[in-house]
């Protein structure tokens, strides 16, 4: 046939020459369907491969999956592809032979589209459900519970009948229940409805949906109802859950982002414009560790959080010792100095690393999700980073309330002139607060080089935001810091489905402006001497 | 503030500096001007640096051909920052002060309404490389990006035939998304497609927490029917936004993302092996074969001095629009942008996919639409394309206002707008 066509459409000589020998009719007719450039075809010839049996299908089917099984041009050989110098590491799939090291245009990728991939997913799971180890024979299963197929319910049968892992056994049960909410017998449908109970996964809700509208018996229909109603309402409590998690975690970067400007701003009343810069210059912190190690992203994050903590002091510092000093008790001309060094500091990494944003690896076990039932899971770098916010918090409130520093922080803050008197060297304590809320900010940019885009405007998208959070929380507060970050992160997330990402970012300013006009000094005034004044 | 200004132009000053090295000292007293209006900061300069480097390298190689009409051309680059009403300010320092003869800049179509008027006032000639909205047709204006009928309408309808019927239309909240996100519920809906079966969600430029939005969008495609997101997200917004799905684990496979904002330099910032599969369409992808392809890519990268750079659909734009705009030149045999204006409908220039592109009277050109699902190595593999070049429509036909409308810069109609039903032009320029 497909000679046919292309002796008829005289298709370009690639498309019909390429005829691979594997030395397995079956296997030669897959791959003639395969190396077709039809997608209808192709996926044709994924099943026809998975039901040739051949001891190398599976390998096969990964390897088209992957983009390692490839094509040699010259030799019209499949082969195994592996990254190497200059080019791929190749080697002949079914003799085995090493064909030595070939460039990148000499190894044509068999290229796949979407339905290929949904079929050679499927033809896999076909393939592991019976599969020695149970972990892939239940992942299997699940697999095909997300996409139920009436032509699998043969092999789910066969399979059950064999099963003993009990976990499998489970899975099995509810695949089967699923295809039986089909079945002809009103008994066997109720049954099924029965089995059903208690699991949340989408495709059963649907399954159950379709029962409680079409179904001809009214007792089967009540039943289904029934149980949608209880999905309906463990569904909503999840979403709850996670709508609580997606606030938190906002909330959490919000946090980080501001604790450092609740020392300098909070503590010692300077308005520092340049905070969202020091940030910044904590990301990129974590950047150019990455570059310097780039095969070990988890250790170089891990090195990343003291180096950006020391940059960040460090700049901070300087800034306090070269301008602010100068400036204090002079708010509006702080805000512009501040402001100033601020625009200094993206021009100078637009200048020195690139005016583009720069890619930050995510380390490993940063990325993926913890799926805890099948409608709630929680993504691991927001988890992470959740968890960070609340340890640098924690830090930072020891070295506040239980350090020799944080006590000299404190007293000058309250009251520099007494502070002065008993011998506290005031100016070097305010170089330090400031190098320590800067040094926090670094920290925070090592978090965010996680989450965003690490350019040169990262700052800015975050300083309003964080004076927002110090103002509402209270000036001087930590722990109003931290229930502002959150409580905001929070009523963010719950309007955004209802109003919108740009209209919940609107309602939550509006709040915040009407609720300072009622409460001034935020959350948590300060009740201290030097509030007063 | 003056310092602030000050560094800014320092700063400018050294960027054209670095790419005009080498034009400068062809700098004779006589020169054509070409001036290049495109962010090399703030948020948008992920996209529009490039462009501003692929003008340098045309003009560049226009100059070792020998200049235009027997003169050598001058780039000159100015930054509007992303900041929309700066745009419009430097389009007037360029053709008022430094008397370009045309001008080749803009991406958000936000930018390009700020500086219409200002083409419009000072009539000069504006060309705009980017896919967009459509519903304009200025007199001083070439679009070479895709107008709707050229990108997003196709793209839908590769969906459709792949089975999708919920559809996500997700996008940046202004001008672009909003319009391409009516013109294709008008569609969708005209298909058949149900209005719960429409989720339409609109994020500010840069946002970066994605989480309840592609929780959302999870929710929504888990109801058992086909369904496929249709992304008009702009600019940096879109690394994040990419990092939520792969880590939520949104595979292609499940609920497919097709971008038409998304090409081969914004992924070049992510890893794309969780995001294997999602689609984009454009007119041009760096992995088509075609010798043109070829010989672009090679004198790009050994222009930027990096092998490792990849070309896009806008460059590509700008390639088709930078010929023209020298093939009008020839033809009227001046720089006047009246002239040159009349010159360029019909003008065609090679395409990189292997054909040619025609100037239409619309002020919008033919070209092919491409279809690419995303690779594991950051490129996009061809999986469907049209059979011919599509001509680009100014006024979409699913829009009620502007079903009526068409648009032809020639004489004796010389309208942008003109109602076929009323048979009257509606006398505004664009």
């Amino acid at each position: 046939m497909r000679l046919v066509l292309c002796l008829i459409l005289l298709l370009p000589g690639l498309l019909c020459a390429a005829e691979v020998e594997t030395g397995d009719a079956g296997l030669d007719a897959a791959f003639a369907q395969i190396m077709d450039s039809d997608f209808e075809l192709k996926a044709q010839g994924i099943d026809a491969l998975a039901a040739t049996g051949h001891p190398k299908a599976e390998a096969l089917l990964n390897g088209l999956f992957d983009g390692n099984l490839r094509l040699h041009r010259k030799t019209d050989r499949l082969v195994w592809a592996v990254d190497a110098d200059g080019g791929y590491a190749i080697t002949d799939v079914f003799s085995g032979e090493d064909l030595g090291i070939e460039s990148s245009r000499k190894v044509r990728k068999l290229p796949i589209n979407n339905e290929v991939r949904v079929r050679i997913q499927a033809a896999l799971a076909a393939l592991d459900l019976n599969s020695p180890e149970a972990t892939r024979r239940l992942a299997a299963v699940e697999s095909m519970l997300t996409r139920p197929d009436p032509a699998e319910t043969a092999g789910l049968k066969a399979r059950l009948a064999v099963e003993t892992d009990p976990a499998v056994r489970a899975a099995l049960e509810i695949a089967l229940a699923v295809v039986r909410l089909g079945d002809a017998d009103a008994e066997q449908r109720l049954d099924a409805i029965a089995a059903l109970h208690g699991r949340l996964e989408p495709a059963v809700r649907n399954a159950l949906q379709r029962v409680a509208d079409a179904d001809r018996e009214d007792a089967v229909r009540a039943a289904a109802s029934a149980e949608l109603v209880r999905i309906d309402r463990e569904n909503e409590r999840n979403a709850m859950l996670e709508t609580l998690f997606f606030g938190l975690s906002a909330g959490s970067v919000l946090v980080l982002a501001a604790i450092g400007l609740a020392i300098t701003f909070g503590v010692m009343g300077v308005i520092n414009m340049a905070h969202g810069e020091l940030i910044m210059l904590g990301a990129y912190t974590t950047y150019l560790i990455q570059q310097a190690m780039p095969t070990l992203p988890g250790l170089s994050l891990a090195l990343a959080i003291p180096a950006a903590f020391i940059v960040s002091g460090l700049v901070g510092i300087a800034i306090e010792r070269g301008v602010i000093r100068f400036l204090y008790g002079r708010a509006l001309e702080t805000l512009l100095a501040t402001f100033g060094i601020s625009l200094v500091l993206q021009q100078l990494v637009r200048t020195l690393i690139s005016p583009q944003n720069v890619p930050v690896e995510n380390p490993e076990f940063m990325s993926g999700l913890w799926q805890i039932n099948p409608v709630l899971s929680l993504t691991y770098n927001r988890l992470y980073i959740f968890l960070f916010s609340l340890v640098v918090f924690a830090a930072l409130f020891v070295v506040l309330k239980k350090t020799r520093l944080g006590l000299e922080v404190r007293a000058v803050a309250q009251n520099r002139a007494m502070a002065r008197a008993m011998g506290v060297r005031s100016e070097r304590v305010d170089a330090l607060t400031f190098g320590l809320g800067s040094g926090i900010a670094g920290v925070a940019g090592v978090a965010l080089s996680q989450l965003t885009n690490v350019g040169p405007n990262l700052g800015q998208s975050y300083i309003v935001d964080s004076f927002m959070v110090v103002v509402f929380g209270g000036v001087g507060n930590l722990w109003g810091t931290l229930v502002a970050g959150l409580s905001l992160g929070v009523a963010n997330k719950v309007l955004e489905p209802w109003s919108g990402a740009v209209l919940a970012k609107i309602l939550v300013l509006v709040f915040i402006i009407l609720f300072i006009q009622k409460r001034p000094r935020g959350l948590f005034p300060q009740k201290d001497r030097a509030a007063e004044v | 503030m003056a310092f602030a200004a000050k560094i800014r132009q320092l700063s400018l000053v050294m960027a054209a500096a670095g790419g005009l090295a080498l034009s400068l000292t062809a700098q004779a007293e006589d020169t054509i001007k070409v001036g290049v209006l495109h962010s090399l900061s703030g948020t948008m300069a992920i996209s529009e640096t490039t462009l501003k480097d692929t003008m340098l390298m045309l003009i560049d190689e226009q100059n070792k051909k020998g200049g235009l009409l027997g003169k050598k051309l001058e780039a000159v680059v100015v930054d509007p920052a992303s900041n929309w009403p700066l745009f419009a300010e430097k389009a007037r320092e360029l053709i008022a002060k430094d008397k370009v003869s045309a001008v080749f800049g803009c991406w958000t179509s936000v930018s390009r309404k700020s500086v219409l008027p200002v083409f419009e006032e000072l009539d000069s000639l504006l060309f705009y490389p980017v896919q967009y909205e459509g519903e304009e047709s200025s007199k001083n204006v070439f679009y070479t990006g895709a107008a709707p009928n050229q990108q997003a309408i196709p793209a839908v309808d590769y969906l459709m035939d792949k089975g999708v019927t919920r559809w996500v239309l997700a996008g940046t909240d202004y001008v672009y998304p909003r319009t391409t996100n009516k013109i294709l519920e008008a569609y969708l809906k005209a298909k058949g497609v149900a209005a719960e079966d429409i989720l339409i969600n609109y994020t500010p430029f840069g946002h970066s927490d994605w989480q309840s939005i592609v929780a959302d969008i999870k929710k929504f495609g888990s109801a058992g029917k086909k369904t496929a997101v249709v992304s008009t997200i702009n600019g940096d917004a879109n690394v994040p936004f990419y990092k939520e799905l792969g880590n939520q684990g949104i595979a292609a496979t499940d609920i497919p993302v097709v971008a038409f904002s998304v090409g081969e330099e914004e992924l070049s910032g992510i890893d794309t092996k969780p995001l294997v599969g999602h689609l984009a369409a454009w007119n041009y992808f760096m992995s088509v074969d075609a010798p043109a392809n070829d010989e672009f890519i090679e004198a790009w990268q050994s222009f930027i001095g990096n092998d490792k750079r990849v070309s896009n659909d806008p460059m590509e734009a700008h390639y088709i629009g930078f010929n023209m705009w020298v093939k009008a030149v020839e033809k009227a045999g001046t720089t006047d942008p009246d002239k040159v204006g009349e010159a360029l409908i019909g003008v065609a220039v090679p395409n990189l996919t292997g054909g040619y592109s025609a100037m239409m009277p619309n002020h919008h050109i033919t070209k092919p639409v491409l279809i690419g699902e995303i690779q594991d190595d950051g490129q996009f593999q061809v999986v469907w394309k049209t059979s011919g070049l599509v001509a680009g429509d100014a006024w979409s036909d699913f829009l009620p206002g502007s079903k009526d409308l068409i648009s032809d810069w020639r004489a004796p109609l010389s309208c942008g707008n003109y109602n076929v039903k009323t048979a009257k032009c509606s006398g505004q320029n664009f």
